[in-house]
């Protein structure tokens, strides 16, 4: 898939969570054209026939007993959050002022 | 230079049970190795000083109480910044968690607690383990101690650094897509990548949940089956962690024989790209193997091809659905909360500040495979020729008990070489994928110099899932044949620090 252009980069940066720079971007535009260039081969060997895999083990759902039992305290849970305020992760808001 | 810091893991262990030295001895032998030398190398990212001596005490306790100590009890660890670690920071080599001191251990951190296994510090890695040569931490590179102007692998470099230099005997290493096995291949060490879930990944901060998988590091076969058998094992923590008995890799470490084994060489794993002292050192690997009462056999796996490119897809498509977690509210980097932006908007110039470039490349990538109207054509076919790599070593491992190839296709590059070309960088595990992708076990050991540079060269043993053992089997078979041969480990030509 050729010529992934900068206005595509940002847009996957947004996507992404990504505020990217503009020289970030010229540099990204340019190595993602290198590198789907490179593995798009991937579409060439495998028919409808081939089952994808996903995992290399067969996942199953693992579940547990319902029951209470030790876990972090609320300090533990908190210690490493950027801001906090009343034992609870203080965030920025969420809603903008359109909204 | 002490003599303590030269043993192997299993020789510290027995001369610590046997009282002839202390676990605080030899652990601060190596932390005067780490203060003397890694100033160069800079294999560590932190050293934890007071935590590790105490470890060593409680060992030394134990002994003085008569309790029975195991089989690595008081042997120092440098663990790949990678797992977390209670108390003690974890960065994943990124700016996003840089004073990051975790809650809570890794299943694996527990298990070499129990084991009384002394972790003297977090060694440096490619941010979030994405690299091959531990130039894309955010902490600076680490140096190859055969030449300190040479990448040493990635992206567990950190890890293979310390052991050849001698700060520690063991180390923790993870391996996506030959992270633990290219860095043991450029070093002159031994690196293992277990079948996947075979050791958990509880704690293991992930890169690419399907492929990522922890495992031992080590200067001798010995140590790395003594490591893995502390490591390996079931772990209700972790979904994808195998309900099966571990493989008896030390017992196999032990008796090291490859009579009778079948030994496959693929012709794939060769060809343009490779450095011809490498073939050199692996045609000679195989001869060997002959000599020892191996079979040799030639296959084919021509999915092999591919792997590369399937492995650009998948792994970058996994990362940028796991570095979502990044998100600058619940630990971590924040960035520009002013009181005037919002959540998303902190969380866009968080990431931005805290990812470094080869973070960003891959989650933009990830993100492009994943999107609508790109699926099929780029991730979906990627999960298919997985399926085509499985079935060629299914087919293959019909004929042969163990696969041979070289772990790398060259010895290590200098520092900053490939640094903007990432397709160049890509390229240096180009031998190790298909193992991840199809979730069997390998191994890489040195054996030998490449004339034409006199850097280490890597053999990689690859078995089939859940046959962890025949790795250790013919991995002692050749590391004996090789040091009988050169009358030393090859590590002991490595110049001095």
């Amino acid at each position: 898939m050729p010529g992934i252009t900068r206005e595509e980069v940002a847009h996957l940066g947004r996507l992404a969570r990504l505020e990217l720079s503009g020289e970030e971007l010229d540099h990204f535009a340019q190595q993602l054209d290198d590198i789907i260039g490179a593995v798009a081969r991937v579409s060439e060997v495998a028919g409808e026939d081939v089952p994808p895999t996903s995992h290399p083990l067969p996942l199953t759902n693992v579940m547990r007993p319902d029951t209470v039992r030790p876990s972090l305290t609320p300090d533990q849970a908190l210690s490493g959050a950027p801001a906090q305020e009343q034992q609870r992760f203080k965030v920025p808001q969420i809603l903008g002022e359109e909204s | 230079m002490s003599d303590i810091i030269r043993l192997t893991a299993a020789q510290t262990a027995a001369r610590i049970a046997a009282g002839e030295l202390t676990a605080v001895e030899v652990t601060e032998a190596h932390l005067a190795r780490i203060e003397a030398v890694d100033e160069k190398v800079h294999a560590f990212l932190h050293v934890d000083r007071e935590g590790a001596l105490a470890q060593a005490r409680a060992v030394d306790a134990k002994r003085a109480a008569g309790e029975p100590l195991g089989p690595l009890a008081g042997v120092p660890l440098a663990m790949k910044d990678i797992f977390t670690t209670e108390g003690v920071p974890t960065t994943v080599g990124s700016r996003i968690l840089e004073g990051w001191i975790p809650p809570y251990d890794a299943t694996v951190t527990k298990k070499l607690k129990a084991a009384d296994v002394v972790i003297i510090g977090k060694t440096n890695m490619d941010e979030f383990a994405m690299g091959s040569s531990t130039e894309n931490s955010a902490y600076g590179p680490t140096g190859n101690p055969w030449d300190l102007t040479r990448v040493p692998g990635g992206s567990g470099g950190g890890s293979a650094a310390a052991l050849a230099s001698y700060q520690a005997p063991l180390a923790l290493g993870t391996d996506t897509g030959g992270s633990i096995r290219q860095p043991a291949a450029v070093t002159a060490t031994v690196g293992v990548k277990p079948t996947y879930g075979g050791v958990s990944r509880y704690g293991m901060v992930a890169f690419s949940s399907s492929l990522d998988q922890g495992g031992p590091c080590a200067r001798t076969v010995l140590d790395a089956a003594l490591l893995h058998e502390v490591i390996a094992g079931h772990d209700p923590m972790d979904s994808t962690s195998i309900d099966a008995p571990v493989p008896p890799v030390v017992e196999a470490a032990r008796s090291g024989d490859v009579t009778g084994l079948r030994v496959g060489v693929v012709k794939e794993f060769g060809g343009e790209g490779y450095q011809p002292g490498v073939v050199q050192r692996f045609n000679e690997s195989v001869e060997l193997l002959r000599g020892l009462g191996a079979e040799i056999v030639e296959l084919s796996c021509p999915s092999f091809t591919y792997a590369l490119a399937a492995y650009y897809l998948i792994s970058p498509s996994e990362c940028s659905s796991n570095l979502a977690r990044f998100d600058a509210m619940r630990y971590g980097l924040r960035v520009g909360d002013d009181g005037t932006r919002s959540a998303e908007e902190v969380t866009a110039l968080t990431r931005e500040a805290g990812f470094g470039p080869e973070v960003k490349r891959r989650i933009i990538l990830g993100t492009y495979a994943l999107s609508s109207g790109y699926y099929d054509a780029y991730y979906g076919s990627a999960q298919k020729v997985r399926t085509l790599i499985t079935r060629d070593f299914e087919r293959a491992f019909e004929r042969v008990d163990v696969i041979v190839s070289p772990t790398t296709p060259t010895t290590a590059f200098p520092i900053g070489e490939r640094a903007d070309d990432p397709m160049a960088m890509y390229l240096a595990d180009l031998c190790t994928i298909p193992t991840n992708l199809a979730g069997n076990a390998a191994m890489s050991l040195p054996c030998g110099l490449a004339p034409e540079d006199g850097l280490p060269v890597g053999l990689q043993i690859i078995a089939p899932a859940l046959r962890d053992d025949r790795l250790y089997r013919v991995g002692a078979a050749v590391e004996a044949a090789f040091v009988a041969k050169w009358g030393h480990p090859l590590l002991e030509e490595a110049p001095q620090l």
